[in-house]
């Protein structure tokens, strides 16, 4: 039962990046991309009716987290209390970057808010991809099962450690290149003219940086962690990641210039599921690992009690079905490149 | 520590405080929202059209506002308070966990569809999307108040072999007979204030003389709502949440109405200020009896006062319990009083030409806020010194491993960003106001070419 919430959690989580990762990355190359008024409304437009339902695949994760695994919720929220508190103004700065700007037709009232927007979404995925980068990494858990880690120390990971390493900062950075890609992939789909050809052009660019970081993350990865490797070798089919992963990076390169905008969002959207797939089954069944390994976090040792997880399963699935469903719908109304014309934004 | 407590605790006061202004009024809106379209859509009539889209413009911006200020309060569990969540969350995660998993997936998806899709969706489908927002925001309002309830009236659990407590009976903790009152005096209180809100734009618009005609609506739909809900938040409502509190926590119904001795014939404090070194009210106005009838139906009743329990279990700060409880009695009879005197005035078709009223009614806006403020004050202030009553003490409670440092840091956060988001949030309204549901000069359209166009 706790491991089916693991992959329940998990994949809220791929969810949420997935989905909110594209209107992250379009905040990341907004700026850049969208040099016109108009353009800039149109990047609001293709993710404005979207982001709000995107962003809520967090708050649920992390409620779900909340009641499954109740010590990992406690121990992980507020060991990482510092970062948690940035991540949360962040998210508040980007709402009101994406919604307040449209109030007023005020060049000054605009500019403050679009970079408001743009910069809060290049903040934001580098510390998600930091946040990975400290779960991966491990944190310095006690016999209590709590921890505190200060936002940054020596960027060393010896003696104490930070929120911010040369590890998770690299993590961060791999999450920021990916999320860019995404969001160019997903602008390029739902805009023309010279914003969907510079989106495209930003997605190329994108390409090596974002190889070389995989490769380079997995490496250093298995340096700091060599047990990372266990799942893969005791069971094989973990090895369908990677292979995943090289795939859906050549259909990246091989779709944008071709124009197949489509494809190469889907096989961003699959890069990015099966990188976390794999770091998931890397780290599993430890949620959460200590640096001294006594103290990991488990699924067993941090799960709630077995009736709640089964009582939950019931509407848990009742309302991911229905969550589903709304998405479904909501991407269907307002599929389709976005024109300008009425409306908001 | 002590001082680590007190910034935890802060720290969630303010934040949470600062956030429910927003959800009272979408919550109120919503409903008042629905009743417009309903109207709307049944005499096809273009006022109420336009009214609809007006309160809908309203309602985005303070829906905004209340996702922004939303989330941190998820968050706050664990960050701010993990022991609690450690020892709860088996429990009160369930709901939390559905208040994401239903209401939020609901709202989001159908606000953009009510906000962005009128010309995309048939009149029919435009009204199931309002619909659907206001459902999701009232359903939202039962995860939180059903949490609550477990943290003032915990059933439905058990305690496990390490301390921590689990779910036991699903049923039990969601349908808490404690969260069954809690819900219909709080959505009551949300419905006063979206009533106030909307009165109140009406009436500023028929004493400048602008928008008449929609003005009307808001204020004829405003006073009949704040007429219905302000009877309903204090019978049956209030008067049965009280009933609870005298039940379950005597303590804290001493401690709201400043009872600091055990007596018969109980008298009720109207007004007067608790001396807890001396344990009495100093220059009280009180009127005999009353609180005996009030809480147990007898005017002889015996009522036990805070001299009946250890002082340990007091509620630890007894006046700002005591005044919350009385600001929130004072202004809901005071809302009633309004009300009724503008129905009245409603009734004999004078009100929209009563000058006096409608400044009464632009000047009371903000007392709702202030109301229910207090009323949430008076149930966390009066569930003290326990996080979960009787289970856990909010001492133990907060997450020792983070400083009175750290927090002060981020609570000192929290207070800039808000201070900027409520002028922002005042300032974006003020404009929509002064922009009206429709604009009134043709030059006006070119300026705005989203309200010309809808």
């Amino acid at each position: 039962m706790a491991s089916l919430w693991f992959w329940i959690v998990a994949a809220m989580l791929t969810a949420y990046v997935v989905l909110d990762g594209f209107d992250l990355g379009a905040g990341v190359i907004y700026l850049l991309a969208a040099r016109t008024n108009d353009d800039r409304r149109r990047v609001l437009r293709a993710i404005g009716p979207v982001w709000d339902g995107n962003e809520v695949w967090l708050i649920a994760a992390g409620g779900t987290l909340y009641f499954a695994f109740p010590l990992l919720y406690a121990s992980s929220f507020s060991g990482f209390y510092l970062p948690l508190m940035v991540v949360l103004w962040l998210l508040m700065l980007r709402a009101i970057g994406i919604e307040f700007r449209a109030h007023i037709e005020n060049r000054v009232w605009q500019d403050f808010f679009d970079v408001v927007f743009s910069g809060s979404s290049i903040l934001l995925a580098v510390f998600f991809g930091a946040a990975l980068g400290n779960v991966v990494r491990g944190v310095p858990l006690d016999a209590t099962g709590y921890f505190f880690e200060p936002l940054w120390t020596n960027f060393k990971l010896r003696s104490q450690i930070g929120i911010l390493d040369w590890y998770t900062v690299l993590i961060g950075v791999l999450a920021l290149v990916t999320l860019t890609a995404h969001g160019s992939y997903y602008v390029a789909l739902k805009t023309d003219g010279d914003l969907g050809h510079r989106s495209r052009g930003i997605a190329l660019l994108c390409w090596p940086l974002q190889f070389f970081l995989t490769c380079t993350a997995l490496v250093a990865s298995y340096f700091i962690r060599p047990r990372i490797m266990d799942n893969y070798v005791n069971h094989p089919i973990g090895l369908l990641v990677p292979i995943v992963v090289v795939t859906t990076l050549a259909i990246m390169l091989w779709a944008n210039p071709k124009g197949k905008e489509k494809l190469a969002f889907l096989a961003s959207s699959l890069y990015i599921t099966s990188m976390l797939v794999g770091a998931a089954f890397a780290v599993y069944p430890v949620v959460l690992s200590a640096r001294d390994h006594q103290y990991d976090l488990t699924i067993y040792n941090t799960a709630a009690a077995s009736h709640g997880l089964s009582v939950g399963l019931a509407w848990w699935t009742l309302s991911a079905v229905l969550a589903v469903a709304y998405f479904v719908f909501v991407y269907r109304m307002f599929r389709g490149k976005v024109q300008l014309g009425e409306g908001h934004y | 520590m002590g001082n680590a407590l007190l910034v935890h605790r802060l720290h969630f006061a303010f934040t949470i405080t600062f956030h429910y202004l927003f959800p009272q009024l979408t919550m109120g809106l919503a409903l008042l929202i629905v009743v417009l379209k309903t109207i709307a859509l049944r005499r096809n009539d273009p006022v109420y059209h336009e009214a609809a889209r007006f309160w809908g413009k309203i309602f985005a911006i303070n829906f905004v506002m209340g996702v922004v200020t939303g989330i941190p309060m998820e968050f706050q569990f664990g960050t701010n308070w993990s022991h609690f969540s450690r020892f709860a969350g088996g429990v009160i995660g369930q709901t939390l966990a559905m208040e994401g998993m239903f209401a939020f997936f609901l709202e989001s998806a159908f606000l953009g569809l009510f906000l962005f899709g009128e010309k995309r969706l048939s009149p029919k489908a435009h009204w199931w999307s309002a619909f659907a927002v206001f459902a999701g925001s009232w359903l939202s309002g039962y995860f939180i108040i059903a949490t609550d309830a477990f943290m003032q009236y915990p059933v439905g659990y058990y305690k496990a072999a390490d301390g921590n407590l689990q779910l036991g009976s699903f049923r039990a903790f969601v349908f808490n007979p404690w969260a069954r009152w809690q819900y219909a005096h709080n959505m009551s209180g949300a419905a006063i204030t979206g009533a106030f809100v909307m009165t109140a734009v009406g009436a500023f618009y028929l004493l400048s003389g602008k928008w008449t005609a929609h003005a009307r609506i808001f204020v004829k739909t405003g006073v009949v709502a704040g007429c219905v809900f302000s009877i309903l938040q204090i019978f049956p409502t209030g008067d049965r949440q009280g009933k609870m509190v005298t039940d379950l926590q005597p303590v804290t119904l001493a401690a709201m109405e400043g009872l600091f001795h055990s007596q018969t014939a109980a008298p009720i404090v109207l007004i007067g200020q608790p001396d807890e070194q001396e344990g009495r009210i100093d220059n009280p106005i009180q009127v005999p009896g009353v609180l005996s009838m009030l809480t147990y139906k007898r005017w002889n009743a015996h009522v036990r006062g805070l001299d009946a329990f250890p002082k340990q279990d007091w509620p630890d700060n007894v006046s700002l319990l005591y005044f919350s409880y009385h600001i929130m009695v004072g202004l809901g009879t005071l809302f009633v009083a309004i009300m009724v005197v503008a129905f009245l005035l409603l009734w004999r078709s004078i009100l929209f030409h009563t000058r006096w009223m409608l400044w009464i009614l632009m000047l009371s806006a903000p007392f709702p806020y202030i109301a229910n403020t207090a009323g949430w004050m008076t149930a966390e202030l009066g569930r003290q010194p326990w996080l979960v009553y009787g289970l856990m003490r909010t001492e133990n409670g907060y997450s020792t491993l983070v400083s009175a440092g750290n927090g002060i840091f981020t609570l000192l956060g929290f207070m800039g960003m808000y201070t900027v988001l409520g002028i922002l949030f005042l300032f974006l309204i003020w404009r929509e106001v002064d922009h009206g549901p429709v604009a009134e000069h043709e030059s006006l359209d070119s300026l705005h070419p989203m309200t010309a166009a809808r």
